[in-house]
């Protein structure tokens, strides 16, 4: 008995704290607007990526990628090693390694794929993670707590799409213009794609969908049979990274 | 607190052997205080390569603190008197190891002074957060079983009869402790290297025989160096226990090598391509993995020969090969290897950097410092009660 007394205070004193935390500090947390919801703010069941290979060209300067990485802060780390990448590219054969196909189409051969957390509806990533600072949303989304996070990567060696990017330095000088609607990281932690869910939350898409010219980028909500990304689904042939190991990714990829 | 004072005693080697370590210890603390200032790109870490030396020495010294229980069982449970000198050994030497194996994963932290978030926010789902719950508790356990006996045979008493409990339920929890390390791997769906039921036997077993072979190698020393003598009974018992444990981990790994490469399934055979021909021209790792595989084989055969067996230097330094073995796989290629490829089927290899080699060897010199301490204090209470002098390691203290 005592000690459900004792977790409870602990827990409302957490809420309390937390609450009082966001509510002074705007803008240091990433889930600021939660507490007072923007009316504006897109709601989903399962938020989805359809990226549109058709569409995608190949010599597009991606400005997804850079609409993405200063949108959120994202460090240049010049060494690929120590790099952090949120959206980032990768030819088909790595992006789709369990495809065995011998004869690819050319388009896809040549082209670069788009890749990007996939916010898999069952996350390895959630299930490794010690401190739950990466969990999911009610709306599909995998989420980040950069301030809870020990830094111990069981999340990178868990996600089987190497969609997840630890700060091996200090990612700060590393950031061309800092945008402050958005944190930035310190060294040590893990980060990746968070499907804008700080845009969603004031009524805006995701900024690689806002940025791409094409119309190959379509977000969307899985779950709403009147949504566009749906309709395509519907339409079109897609494929998903290894689907084989039931992860159930949110992000889909037109070939067809 | 009697009984520490036991470690303060000693003689010029003691405190030589005590002085070196803690100038490791002291050089490597520096060493660690850059990467905690730089960050962990001062290792050869990767996006690619994520996990690396420390977490494999992680892995590997939890092994060797639950073999404790190949000395435990026999000894509390079916009372096999032969280790009667054996057993506080192999308890204090779990003690060194499970501190190590705690210090390497939180050398590997980004951010170690957040490491108070895993209890504070307790995950079921993940097995990490499992692994330091076991982990402290049979730190604990043999930390109070081990001094609690050692004081009680001080003071010519039966040990309080509380403690037989703790015993018998430190031997579970040690298979358990080992088997929670082999969860972290065996349940990652992208890396199939890992992905294998046989994870947790197998880990089972290189900790069954690393251990052992530690303690063969450790017991002997003392013998040279101290009055002490664990017994050549003892020392027999574990070499057997070595050599069988030696053998189940090469017909368990001789299952890995048949399910990747007669499935012919590529993901499941690409890790181990790699550790056997390398992948791509890259071969970094050829030459230990075959290193690996010859030293057990080589250790298995030795130990079938009853002539090493008997003596005691050829026992030794067939111990030492099979440590090798075990160490290169265990505290090594079983880690790296699951992120080469990586999961875009890349290649990006994984040198350690001298950095997190001297830090790797400053935390080794730790747990060799806290074993040295407690095998002193062991010594003198068992030693001065054989002998009727007070012994320790170096000569006779005053």
């Amino acid at each position: 008995m005592m000690d459900m007394e004792r977790r409870k205070f602990l827990k409302f004193a957490g809420i309390s704290a937390l609450t009082l935390g966001t509510g002074f500090c705007t803008g240091s947390a990433e889930s600021t607007s939660d507490m007072w919801p923007d009316p504006k703010a897109l709601k989903a069941k399962r938020w989805a990526m359809v990226v549109d290979m058709g569409r995608c060209r190949e010599d597009c300067p991606k400005h997804c990628i850079e609409a993405c990485h200063a949108a959120h802060n994202v460090p240049y780390i010049p060494s690929a090693e120590d790099g952090v990448k949120w959206l980032f590219e990768k030819p088909y054969k790595n992006a789709f390694p369990d495809q065995q196909e011998r004869i690819v189409p050319d388009k896809f051969r040549r082209q670069e794929f788009l890749l990007l957390c996939n916010h898999c509806d069952n996350p390895p990533c959630v299930r490794a993670c010690p401190t739950q600072a990466t969990f999911k949303r009610e709306d599909g989304i995998v989420m980040m707590d950069f301030h809870r996070c020990i830094g111990c990567r069981f999340c990178m060696a868990a996600c089987p799409y190497g969609a997840r990017s630890f700060n091996f330095r200090d990612p700060r000088p590393f950031i061309k213009q800092i945008n402050p609607a958005f944190p930035t990281r310190s060294k040590g932690v893990v980060e990746k794609c968070n499907f804008c869910q700080e845009r969603l939350a004031v009524g805006q898409p995701p900024a690689c969908v806002e940025a791409c010219k094409e119309g190959a980028l379509i977000f969307g909500d899985l779950d709403d049979s009147g949504s566009e990304v749906r309709r395509i689904l519907l339409r079109k042939t897609h494929i998903q990274r290894k689907p084989s190991l039931g992860t159930y990714p949110s992000v889909f990829y037109i070939v067809g | 607190v009697s009984m520490f004072e036991k470690a303060l005693r000693g003689g010029r080697v003691y405190w030589t052997w005590l002085g070196v370590l803690i100038a490791f210890v002291g050089s490597s603390l520096l060493v660690y205080l850059y990467q905690y200032r730089q960050g962990l790109w001062v290792t050869g870490l990767s996006r690619d390569v994520s996990w690396g030396l420390y977490i494999a020495q992680f892995t590997f010294m939890v092994g060797v603190a639950v073999s404790s229980v190949m000395v435990v069982l026999p000894y509390y449970v079916y009372n096999f008197r032969a280790f009667d000198r054996m057993a506080v050994l192999a308890q204090f030497l779990a003690v060194g190891s499970v501190i190590v194996s705690l210090v390497f994963v939180t050398t590997d932290l980004g951010k170690p002074m957040r490491l108070l978030n895993v209890p504070l926010h307790p995950t079921l789902h993940s097995m990490l957060f499992w692994d330091m719950v076991f982990l402290t508790g049979y730190l604990g356990l043999n930390l109070v079983i081990g001094w609690t006996a050692l004081s009680a045979e001080e003071q010519d008493a039966p040990p309080p009869g509380w403690l037989r409990p703790l015993i018998y339920l430190s031997i579970p929890w040690a298979a358990s402790a080992h088997t929670i390390t082999a969860l972290i791997y065996a349940g990652t769906p992208g890396r199939e290297f890992w992905l294998t039921a046989i994870m947790a036997p197998r880990f089972l077993v290189t900790a069954f025989a690393a251990g052992p072979a530690l303690l063969i190698i450790l017991a002997t020393t003392i013998e040279k160096l101290t009055v002490f003598k664990p017994g050549e009974q003892a020392i027999q018992k574990l070499a057997t226990i070595t050599l069988y444990a030696l053998i189940l981990d090469m017909f368990f790994l001789g299952l890995e090598f048949f399910t990747a490469f007669y499935s012919q399934i590529p993901r499941h055979m690409e890790s181990f391509r790699y550790l056997l021909f390398g992948l791509g021209g890259n071969s970094a790792m050829v030459p230990w993995y075959w290193i690996m595989i010859i030293s057990i084989l080589s250790a298995i055969a030795l130990l079938f020969i009853p002539s090493t067996r008997k003596s005691r230097v050829r026992l030794v330094v067939t111990c030492t090969i099979a440590f090798t073995g075990l160490w290169i796989d265990k505290g090594f290629t079983l880690v790296v290897a699951a992120f080469i490829p990586n999961t875009f089927n890349q290649i990006k290899e994984y040198p350690p950097t001298s950095p997190e080699i001297m830090i790797t060897l400053g935390i080794y010199c730790l747990g060799a410092l806290i074993v040295t301490v407690l095998y002193k204090v062991a010594i003198s209470v068992k030693g001065g009660r054989e002998e009727g002098v007070i012994s320790g390691k170096g000569g006779k203290a005053p």
